[in-house]
């Protein structure tokens, strides 16, 4: 459990968001393209850090599904900046030992001949330590 | 007018066109591009987390040379441009800077620490900011009548807004007026500043097929003939996802424009 609360404390450190400021409208996550591929939403991530449910959210296959794409940042009209939060978890998760998410093994099973080279540099740099 | 100029990894293999075209342009434009000797990859995505460190320094490199040559800093490449304006940003926070000067304190040129002193400019950018789309129009040699063009944002060269300041991030004109200036008409529709899946096509190409084929569709659905973007990863998931429309970089665009692309 305290490690729990050590890490929530290092997620709202390194993301600078404050889930207090969330008034759970859900714009986040209507406007978020992968909603419907996500067990938590968003709000979801919001809410969680909020009440400090990091567990469950540092093992969810949401992570991997944001795209980064900053909708939910720009839609929030709150200020909140979700986006930035999943990146922390995210980051959280792949800090651990034995997190990375992908491996340059894995890569070249992966490529076609068309993938241009930013796609795999920003994949590591959001799936790996 | 010299300009540094960043290519960044992906306009060296994948996106050549994105690249040769630029520079080609420049040229015509009389706008001098000064490659550093030595630049690094930007890492492709920045890290919004502020105590991530060493993924920010290729990009704090980048800065600071072009401030060393007392130039504006010039990128091309969505990805690359959304990294180091961010970077940027960040390190006009003081502590921030304070934190990533000491490590770029150990490189062998290392001078003057860096505090967020470049302009950083996109392509677009400068020909909107400091070229001006009424000098480009008058440069225009093969107008490029009667096509219909529909601009792809994507994500990255808006959001986040308030760092980016490229143009409304929901509302963007720049591309549309890019594309009046070279005698096309620019087509609106409503998925132009959505994402295309990114990275995650190299991952899991079901989802980014989905988010793809939306942003296809919508373009289609609302006449264009077709699709321009800055994006090397866009045109690739676009691509690789069916887009029944021609995806092509905005550099190609102005060089036909130009007349630069036939001259070669
Ligand atoms: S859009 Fe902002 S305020 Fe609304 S639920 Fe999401 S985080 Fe909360
Ligand atoms: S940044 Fe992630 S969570 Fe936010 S809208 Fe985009 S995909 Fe959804």
């Amino acid at each position: 459990m305290a490690d729990m609360e050590r890490k929530r404390e290092q997620i709202l450190r390194i993301s600078g968001v404050n889930p207090r400021k969330c008034m759970r409208c859900g714009k986040c996550t209507a406007t978020c393209p992968s909603y419907d591929e996500m067990e938590y939403h968003p709000h979801e991530f919001v809410y969680m850090v909020e009440t400090g449910e990091i567990e469950p959210l540092l093992k969810s296959e949401s992570l991997y599904k944001c795209l980064s794409c900053m909708a939910c940042v720009e839609r929030c009209p709150r200020g909140v900046e979700p986006g930035k939060l999943v990146e922390a978890i995210r980051l959280v998760a792949v800090r651990e030992k034995g997190g990375d998410r992908i491996t340059a093994n894995d890569i070249p099973a992966l490529l076609d001949d068309e993938m241009p080279q930013q796609a795999i540099v920003t994949a590591f740099r959001k799936y790996q330590k | 007018m010299k300009v540094t100029y960043y290519p960044g990894c992906t306009l060296r293999t994948k996106a050549k066109d994105l690249d040769r075209y630029a520079r080609e342009c420049a040229a015509k434009l009389g706008i001098e591009l000064c490659e550093p000797e030595t630049w690094q990859c930007c890492g492709g995505a920045f890290t919004a987390s502020n105590d991530e460190i060493a993924t920010k320094l290729s990009s704090v490199r980048a800065l600071k040379a072009a401030r060393d040559a007392d130039t504006p800093l010039l990128t091309v490449c969505s990805a690359c441009h959304n990294v180091i304006k961010r970077t940027n940003i960040a390190m006009q926070d003081t502590d921030f800077a304070a934190k990533v000067n000491t490590y770029m304190a150990q490189d062998k040129d290392f001078t003057t620490p860096y505090n967020g002193e470049t302009t950083v400019y996109h392509y677009l950018e400068l020909l909107r900011d400091v070229v001006g789309f009424d000098k480009i129009r008058e440069k225009v040699v093969n107008p490029l009548t009667g096509k219909k063009v529909a601009a792809y944002y994507g994500c990255l060269l808006l959001r986040p807004g308030k760092a980016m300041r490229f143009d409304d991030p929901e509302n963007p004109t720049i591309m549309e007026d890019f594309i009046r200036a070279l005698g096309a008409e620019p087509v609106i529709y409503p998925a132009r500043n959505e994402c295309c899946g990114g990275y995650v096509a190299l991952e899991d190409g079901a989802s980014a097929e989905k988010k793809s084929k939306k942003v296809t569709d919508s373009a289609v659905n609302h006449g264009a003939d077709l699709i321009v973007t800055a994006c090397p990863l866009c045109r690739y998931n676009l691509i690789k996802n069916g887009s029944k429309l021609p995806v092509v970089y905005f550099t190609e665009l102005l060089a036909e424009a130009l007349g630069v692309k036939e001259a070669e």
